[in-house]
């Protein structure tokens, strides 16, 4: 006979949840190379929040005055001197941090959406559905990345959004695969025959219990293909195909390539957006290995 | 491994292709609109002028009838003419095939073999600091932009040290034959294969690290210790081919894929293969030249794609003998 | 199962206060805990035990097959040399020729990608480097006609025979370099009844034709008891009862023996009908043994003594011994 009333199953889910998180944090923060790119994260994220406070935007634009030279480099004009226009390279490379992070967060973003959504079906009702899809998969699979990115922009024309759209529709394929896997364990398991037994629906099914426990999958895989659309961006701009009127890291590749920097010997055009794109990659990529090995214990085991 | 196995992966690999070639088809249409207006921008054509352009082309008729055409002229071989120089699409990407096959050949090779003993190294020696090093520096060739790497090299060793050329892929001023050509042709190599190689050494070098290190788990390797064999013989007779397997489809599939992932290298090295083509075709855009680069680059998959199947049925005796 | 001649010699094996420690991030893990015993020429031994017990651990001790970083103390003394000490081109030299292990046959126990002939053929090749082609194929043949298997499927790979051939050709391979002590890891438990039946007859057999000394490791105890002339029972790492196989099977001294010999179900005793003795319980965390006795928890004859102090195996009849406060003369 209970005195306090029982708390409500919503609250005892939720406090689970918290639980859980708890403790996946602490173990998350005894994963060294986890939080070595968990600090890069968030320091470049902060640089690109702050772009406005650190990088005055004015400096994106042509310049080529006395106080702005062409190709100084950085002793004559610091910090990281200026290129082929007279603008300032530092200020381009503050500023493309926020593209490179905003279109390989949304075009990553975009094919986990498809992808899940894919995969979900595709293992969760098996048969037909599935085979389609999955064969749709396979298909979309074979056609090489770049070229059908290439023609993809080349039709839509450059723009940001059309880039984060071409990048998406091209990714979702990986995630998707996985996710249909992890479906069709999860399928296996009890619960999901008892809870039909219980009488629940198919989409109860879906998002009560399937969901919660790819979730995870989904989340560190998410991880893991930033740093791929990141690098697709990076190499679009570069082919000009990315948006001529924002600056981006990978649009300063190509600048400095058409402007003849290499020949100039004007590395400082070029190398830092290359060492912002690796720090960025680097530290997506060193995040999403922790949260896996969080999340699947035996890939610890494994990657040693 | 049967008739049947072969036949069946071949046939899905047509059904494939063919898949491609609708996808491109279409995805040009949208593109085209009206490709005689294209070309002949700028000058006035009379109706009848522009009818028979577009019979020429083979525009008429409906998008049926359209199609069916684009097949057979593909099959033929028949891409249609560049925009540019009003080539034969075809020929141009013939004569450009073969150096995007060498340096893809060598570089592959290369990153192959390297970034297999940097693997079995790796996996051997776990948690050492031999294993460290290399997913260190795996981790860190895999993050940066493949092309950036090449700007980099290029700057250092072509631009600052003058060791290497700068670009092409023959010194335009000499006029060697024979074997000075091939060596001078190395030499305008060697830098951008360097930049593939190190940039796909590191994907090779993990893959046959975490191969080796599940293969390292099994029984088998317990025995053949218990029978006598020295820790040296185990590896090389048990482990190592064993291992192998997943990676030989991979380096198969992959090969592939890189065939088109060097356009931004070859842009950057002026190499004149099937990359710079289509960097240069982005200038246009060179719709046709696209469309055939689009077409070959996905037949390369294809292809490529079949043959690591057809090979990893023959090498792994458990689907051979069933 | 008889032994050959009564052994006038010293004994063929003998192990003393062997520890086994696997090292681990964690904290040590000791999975066998000071195990004494002697094996003479031609004996068969069965060992006993729950999974965890440390039998396989000690198995892969006596050839030093332990993964890197496992700590292995005490002394094996194999015809009189310590194999713990023995330098390593001795180990691999006397790996095979006078010790070979039977595994278990699960599927991947066999290189899968490797022909069955090829596999045995390495171990002759290896300890008698001047072999020709021929001889090495002859001998394998005559290795899978001894254990039933026609020569000729020393063409096939691992995936194409069954799980009691696979049992077999891992004998037949054991065999290869005519060792003179046999350790039999757990060779019956994948497989079923009958199999298991035909398998145990190949092993008697093998035994008596050729003399060998066995030490036949499982968690069956009443196969054991048909099969070897001595039983010990393993706990936690630890030896708690040994002595000859009949008695400790109709006779156990130990508790846990007793839990063990009835857990299997005896068809058309009604006795066990009645009173079918399972075991509550799991067995302990190495690395958080129990005091005092490690199997008390459990025991459904312990008693307050039981739980400070450490028992040792005391003697519970003719070269019978056993861990227990209960055997009559243990001291309390």
């Amino acid at each position: 006979m209970s005195a306090v009333a029982a708390p409500s199953a919503r609250r005892i889910t939720w406090l689970r949840r918290r639980r859980a998180l708890g403790s996946g944090w602490r173990e998350y923060r005894r994963n060294t190379p986890g939080m070595v790119g968990l600090v890069l994260l968030v320091l470049i994220v902060l640089m690109a929040i702050a772009a406005p406070l650190l990088a005055d935007p004015a400096g994106l634009h042509a310049v080529n005055t006395v106080n702005n030279p062409a190709w100084a480099n950085p002793a004559k004009f610091h910090p990281l001197g200026t290129d082929h226009l007279g603008r300032s390279v530092m200020t381009q490379v503050i500023w493309g941090a926020r593209i490179s992070l905003l279109v390989g967060l949304a075009a990553t973003v975009l094919a986990m959406l498809i992808g899940s959504v894919v995969g979900i079906t595709a293992g969760f009702f098996g048969g037909w559905t599935e085979s389609i899809l999955m064969r749709l998969t396979e298909w979309f699979l074979v056609i090489p990345f770049l070229p059908l990115a290439i023609v993809l922009a080349a039709i839509l024309g450059p723009s940001i959004q059309n880039i984060i759209l071409v990048i998406g529709i091209t990714s979702w394929p990986f995630p998707a695969r996985l996710i249909r896997a992890q479906v069709l364990t999860m399928k296996e398991r009890l619960y999901v025959d008892r809870s039909r037994a219980l009488g629940a629906s198919e989409w109860h099914l879906m998002t009560r219990h399937i969901l919660p426990n790819v979730s995870g999958l989904i989340i560190a895989n998410t991880t893991l293909t930033v740093p791929v659309a990141i690098l697709s961006e990076t190499t679009l701009s570069f082919l000009g195909l990315g948006d001529p009127s924002r600056a981006s890291w990978g649009k300063m590749l190509q600048e400095s390539f058409e402007a003849g920097a290499l020949t100039q010997q004007a590395w400082w055009y070029y190398v830092p957006p290359g060492v912002g794109i690796l720090l960025v990659v680097l530290a997506f990529t060193l995040c999403g290995q922790a949260l896996e090995e969080v999340l699947d214990p035996r890939l610890r085991d494994r990657r040693e | 491994m049967s008739a049947r196995y072969v036949s069946g992966k071949v046939l899905g690999s047509l059904a494939t292709l063919l898949f491609v070639i609708a996808f491109n088809f279409f995805l040009f249409r949208v593109v085209e609109g009206d490709p005689v207006a294209n070309l002949f921008r700028g000058r006035n054509l009379s109706q009848s002028q522009r009818a028979a352009l577009t019979k020429q082309f083979g525009l008429d008729g409906s998008t049926g009838e359209q199609f069916v055409r684009y097949v057979q002229q593909t099959a033929q071989f028949n891409l249609g003419r560049t925009y540019t120089n009003n080539q034969p699409v075809a020929s141009e990407i013939w004569d450009k095939a073969g150096p995007t096959i060498a340096l893809v050949g060598v570089s592959t090779l290369l990153s192959t073999i390297f970034g297999v003993m940097l693997g079995i190294a790796a996996a051997w020696r776990r948690r050492t600091k031999t294993d460290y090093a290399v997913t260190s520096f795996t981790m860190t060739t895999y993050a940066m932009p493949d092309f950036w790497l090449g700007m980099l090299l290029l700057t250092a060793f072509a631009v600052e040290l003058g060791w290497f050329p700068v670009g092409g892929i023959v010194d335009p001023n000499s006029d060697a034959t024979g074997l000075a050509k091939v060596a001078d042709q190395a030499k305008h190599m060697f830098l951008p294969a360097l930049t593939l190689t190190l940039a796909y050494l590191g994907e090779y070098a993990l893959v046959m690290r975490s191969s080796l290190l599940e293969t390292m788990r099994e029984d088998y390797l317990v025995l053949a210790r218990a029978k006598g064999l020295r820790d040296a013989l185990v590896r090389k007779r048990h482990a190592v081919p064993n291992a192998l397997l997943p990676v030989i489809t991979l380096i198969s599939i992959n090969f592939g894929f890189v065939l088109s992932g060097a356009i931004a290298v070859e842009a950057i090295f002026s190499w004149p293969g099937l990359g710079l083509a289509t960097y240069d075709a982005l200038q246009g855009p060179d719709l046709p030249m696209l469309q055939g680069l689009f077409l070959v680059f996905s037949a390369a998959v294809i292809a490529a794609n079949l043959f690591a199947d057809l090979l990893y049925g023959y090498l792994d005796p458990r689907v051979r003998t069933s | 199962m008889s032994a050959a001649a009564e052994p006038a010699a010293a004994p063929l094996l003998q192990v003393r206060d062997l520890h086994v420690t696997y090292g681990v991030r964690a904290g040590a893990i000791p999975a066998v805990r000071g195990v004494n015993f002697d094996l003479a020429v031609g004996e068969t031994l069965g060992l006993a035990g729950e999974s965890g017990c440390g039998k396989s651990s000690l198995a892969g001790a006596l050839l030093r097959l332990l993964p890197r970083g496992t700590q292995v103390t005490g002394t094996v003394l194999l015809d009189g040399e310590d194999v713990l000490t023995m330098k390593p081109g001795r180990l691999r030299a006397v790996r095979w020729t006078e010790l070979a292990i039977v595994f278990q046959g699960a599927l991947h126990t066999l290189n899968p990608v490797q022909r069955i002939g090829r596999q045995i053929g390495e171990a002759i090749s290896l300890h008698s480097p001047g072999t020709r082609g021929g001889a090495v194929s002859k001998r394998v043949g005559e290795l899978l006609e001894l254990v039933g298997i026609p020569a000729r499927r020393a063409q096939d790979y691992p995936h194409q025979l069954s799980g009691g051939q696979r049992q077999r050709v891992l004998i037949g391979l054991a065999l290869a370099c005519e060792p003179r002590l046999l350790i039999a890891d757990e060779p019956t438990t994948a497989l079923d009844v009958m199999v298991q039946a035909q398998v145990l007859r190949l092993l008697d057999d093998l035994q008596q034709r050729l003399g060998l000394a066995v030490i036949f490791i499982t968690h069956d105890l009443s196969t054991l008891a048909a099969v070897c002339k001595r039983i010990a029972v393993m706990y936690a790492g630890r030896i708690v009862e040994e002595g000859p196989s009949h008695e400790v099977f109709d006779v156990p001294a130990h508790p846990y023996t007793r839990a063990l010999a009835g857990a299997f179900p005896v068809i058309g005793d009604p006795a066990f009908r009645m009173n079918p003795s399972g075991l509550a319980g799991d067995p302990p965390d190495p690395r958080e043994l129990p005091s005092g006795c490690p199997f008390h928890p459990r025991c459904p004859e312990a008693e307050e003594a039981c739980t400070s102090a450490d028992v040792e195996l005391w003697p519970a009849g003719p070269s019978r011994r056993a861990a227990c406060i209960h055997v009559p003369g243990a001291p309390r």
